[in-house]
């Protein structure tokens, strides 16, 4: 249960998924509105893998099997190719690769995916190898040219030199050589001493454009003789369209056409305000169908039900049964709501259909799936099916979804010109794929104020038994239980077991921090409410049984003292503590907050250490967590989407909130120094929140908070545990 | 309706509804992107511009009321001494996650500083708070909009 390596365990398909090879058209990440497409040309250009390009000029292109989400991948895999092919950073640029899993899979996926905070550590390898061959092709075409060996060459910022003769030849003036040399074998990578990209704080490569309104979303997508569309998709999931009275609508300046498909209706127009009012104007006779009487209470009711079967065994060590049967016994239920992810670029994709193609514009996850499923809504093969990516404006796993894209295929089917469909926000937060509702259940017994025997059984859904069938194997979703399995604790007696509980009628999927959204919190609480429970201070218990697990160890250790644990703190105020070995990395966290009278929350500092192995880009590895903790702590504030007559209830920020800047209090973050390979990081600020801050208002109140988010009601003055 | 609007200190006569939001005049009719559509309600702050110099949220505000008014957005605001301030402040402190607040952001963060050149944490905190980032970038904002006012910039 030390530190694990979850690429073996997340290792999954390869091969089948595989699409063909398509020479796509992808725009640039900047372009004027309308400016012509750029195709990838590699022509006249040194390209000695699907990673790297370089011209005349030296002008180097490297083309991003990851998308850009925010996460800052762009500007850590270019650091990433540019350390090992030694190029001059200055002449650095990224673009978008087409869709392709034979070139592009994630490695660890065998998919083109960008999800589970695993950019970085599926890529280490491959993209390293990648600048190094190309490097030495670059260096064997100079040692040719001079009539030299390659090994009396160096190479460093885009030049290769020949120290004993002092000539230097750039990357551009070898470009053309190098293409015809053959790629070496076994290339050697260098030794991380050496680095001198990897582990600097380089500035981002996508963030000049942000500043400037120039960055091009998807929802920026602008083509000749574009109309754009709104949708209203069915209330109730899974319900169809009735009858639609188009009349009011089609009397509005601007509405073009009424789309009814069987589950949603769209109205097109010449701009969104005349797509939204037609809209608006429909009169829509939906057929509910029997989900139309789901409410949270069915769901939670079904949930809790089932979570009392006994589960899959996803791991057990010792014996459970007779370690349970002596000591202190500990019992409590854990649960967490369903989240909608309400990305800022609310989701939308732009679309056009021609007789035998089918070109689709949009900030997508899934490239090749967004392209398959397109190609089947479409009616046309995957190789007419071309897919420009551009900058996500968010993601948090909303899109590794197709489903935007398939609707706005299916409207543009219906048209002969180009169509934008832009879901509204209350679209977007009523039509997401949820993260799950979750019930938690741990049982453990104390034995000498050490937890002697740990029983965990998670039920919620099985994300991937959707998501990847194949990965969902003897009713276990290693997604649900990954941080439950991999828990940092030396726990003798262990034991975890997973229900299968799908929501009734309502869709889920992947939200930023994943399974072990979850995992965490549970984990964490119950090590808060057992700390007590053996009357020790809860750093202090956690500290007797990380023993066999230094790294973790090392930053709770840390983290105690630049947070000022145990110092003394006003009444009504609380440090909680949290520790997650999620995704790779070692993070220890701890949340300071005040309780108001009324049971309002201030937070008043946030404190992290995280050892993340090798950090790529440590400012990067800082945004991550100090964003990732916002996320979370907005999540335990606030985060809930409620079910009523088979509706979401929630449908704009006004009620379902977010944290703003007002609420943010200060955030620290270190990055430990450490040479082991690199972890995750996009997600896991995110799980380490919701428990440390629970944590602290169980510190300040005596109150054990079991539910997210945060119920104010529970925390008013005088109320007790 | 015919409608002529002053817009990065250029004249723009088109053809538009008056009770249309300004929103939708700068990203489907003028095809200027850089402001961005996020909740429609003003409650997100994505669609931050300035009228006469004050931040206001362009997905609320019909085009009949903003005649004869100087419109600013984010891909003119550098062109003034605080926006240029801001976006520089906003690149040191390396503020930008996904990038699709920060137009709003910085336009909020310029009229800040245009009219209160050292803002304390209360000044920011009222100027910012209706400007969402679900990134989670707040703490770098705050950081950068006091980098702009020192002007100890690089």
């Amino acid at each position: 249960m030390n530190a694990h390596n979850n690429v073996s365990r997340r290792r999954l398909l390869t091969g089948s998924l595989a699409a063909g090879f398509l020479l796509a058209f992808h725009l640039p990440l900047r372009a004027a509105p309308n400016e012509p497409v750029q195709r990838d040309v590699t022509d006249g250009k040194f390209a000695p893998n699907a990673f790297i390009r370089i011209d005349e000029t030296g002008r180097t292109v490297l083309m991003m099997p990851q998308v850009e989400m925010g996460q800052g991948t762009y500007t850590s895999i270019s650091a990433v190719i540019a350390e090992e092919l030694d190029a001059d950073w200055s002449k650095v640029e990224v673009q978008h690769a087409p869709p392709n899993d034979k070139l592009y899979a994630n490695p660890t996926f065998g998919l083109q995916v960008t999800g589970n905070s695993n950019s970085i550590r599926a890529w280490w390898t491959p993209l390293r190898k990648a600048g190094a061959t190309a490097r030495a092709m670059l260096v064997q075409a100079a040692a040719s040219q001079w009539g030299v060996e390659p090994a009396s060459c160096t190479a460093s910022k885009g030049e290769v030199t020949h120290p004993a003769s002092g000539r230097k030849l750039g990357y551009g003036e070898l470009a053309m050589a190098a293409q015809g040399q053959t790629p070496p074998k076994d290339v050697a990578i260098k030794d991380p001493k050496d680095f001198v990209l990897i582990g600097q704080p380089l500035k981002r490569l996508d963030t000049p454009d942000k500043v400037n309104g120039k960055a091009l979303y998807g929802i920026d997508a602008i083509l000749p003789d574009m109309k754009i569309a709104v949708i209203a998709n069915c209330p109730v999931f899974g319900g169809k369209v009735g009858k639609v009275d188009d009349s009011a609508a089609m009397k509005i300046a601007g509405v073009r056409k009424v789309v009814v498909l069987d589950d949603a209706v769209a109205v097109i127009g010449d701009h969104m305000w005349a797509a939204k009012k037609g809209l608006e104007a429909l009169e829509i006779e939906w057929n509910e169908g029997p989900n139309a009487r789901i409410s949270s209470k069915d769901v939670w009711d079904d949930l809790r039900k089932a979570s009392e079967k006994d589960g899959a065994v996803a791991k057990s060590t010792g014996d459970i049964a007779k370690a349970l049967a002596s000591g202190d016994k500990f019992e409590a239920a854990y649960e967490l709501p369903f989240l909608a992810h309400a990305s800022m670029e609310p989701v939308n994709a732009t679309v056009r259909i021609t007789k035998d193609s089918c070109e689709i514009w949009t900030g997508t996850q899934i490239m090749t799936r967004v392209q398959s499923e397109a190609a089947k809504a479409a009616g046309v093969s995957v190789d007419k099916v071309i897919v420009n990516q551009h900058l996500l404006g968010g993601g948090f796993g909303r899109k590794l979804e197709p489903d935007m894209v398939v609707a706005a295929v299916r409207i543009a089917k219906q048209v002969d010109y180009p169509v934008k469909v832009i879901w509204t926000r209350e679209e977007d937060i009523q039509h997401d794929v949820y993260r799950p509702v979750y019930r938690d259940q741990i049982t453990a017994s104390l034995v000498d104020g050490k937890v002697a025997a740990w029983k965990y059984k998670v039920a919620g859904s099985a994300i991937l038994a959707r998501w990847l069938p194949p990965a969902f194997q003897k009713g276990i979703d290693i997604d649900a239980i990954d941080a439950a399995v991999d828990a940092p604790y030396d726990f003798a007696n262990f034991h975890v077991e997973y229900v299968r509980a799908e929501p009734l009628s309502i869709p889920t999927g992947f939200w930023r921090g994943v399974g072990p959204n979850n995992n965490v919190f549970a984990v964490e609480c119950a090590m808060d409410e057992l700390a007590r429970k053996a009357g020790k201070d809860p750093i202090e218990f956690r500290r007797s049984m990380l023993t066999k697990n230094p790294r973790m160890l090392a930053v709770l250790n840390q983290v105690a003292e630049k947070s000022g644990w145990g110092q003394p703190l006003p009444p009504r105020v609380g440090r909680g503590v949290c520790v997650q070995p999620s995704f790779a990395s070692f993070i220890a966290t701890v949340v300071e907050a005040e309780i108001d009278d009324f049971g309002e929350i201030a937070l008043r500092r946030v404190t992290s250490v995280v050892d993340t192995g090798i950090a790529v880009n440590p400012d990067t590895v800082k945004a991550q967590i100090e964003g990732g903790l916002i996320f979370g702590l907005t999540a335990a504030l606030y985060g809930e989407i409620t079910i009523d007559k088979g509706r979401v209830q929630q449908s704009n920020f006004h009620d379902y909130r977010m944290m703003r800047i007002n609420e943010t209090p200060k955030i620290e973050v270190t990055v430990v120094k450490s040479g082991e390979a690199p972890g995750g990081i996009g997600e896991a600020g995110v799980n380490a929140g919701p428990p440390a801050l629970r944590n602290a208002i169980y510190a300040a109140s005596g109150v054990a908070l079991r539910r997210l988010p945060i119920d104010r009601k529970l925390l008013a003055a005088g109320k007790k545990a | 309706m015919a409608t002529t609007l002053t817009i990065n200190g250029e004249t723009k006569s088109f053809d538009a509804p008056a009770d249309m939001p300004l929103l939708c005049v700068l990203r489907d009719i003028l095809g200027m992107t850089g402001t961005k559509f996020g909740c429609g309600i003003a409650q997100c702050g994505a669609c931050t511009v300035h009228v006469d110099g004050k931040a206001v949220r362009s997905c609320v505000l019909p085009i009949s009321t903003v005649a004869n008014r100087a419109i600013t957005t984010i891909e003119h605001v550098g062109s003034t001494p605080a926006g240029a301030k801001v976006q520089k402040a906003w690149l040191d402190a390396e503020v930008i996650q996904c990038g699709y607040c920060q137009s709003g952001q910085i336009m909020s963060a310029a009229a800040l500083l245009a009219a209160t050149p050292n803002p304390d944490d209360a000044d920011i905190d009222a100027a910012m708070a209706g400007n969402i980032c679900r990134c989670g970038t707040y703490v770098r904002i705050r950081e950068a909009i006091k980098l702009a006012a020192s002007g100890r910039q690089s």
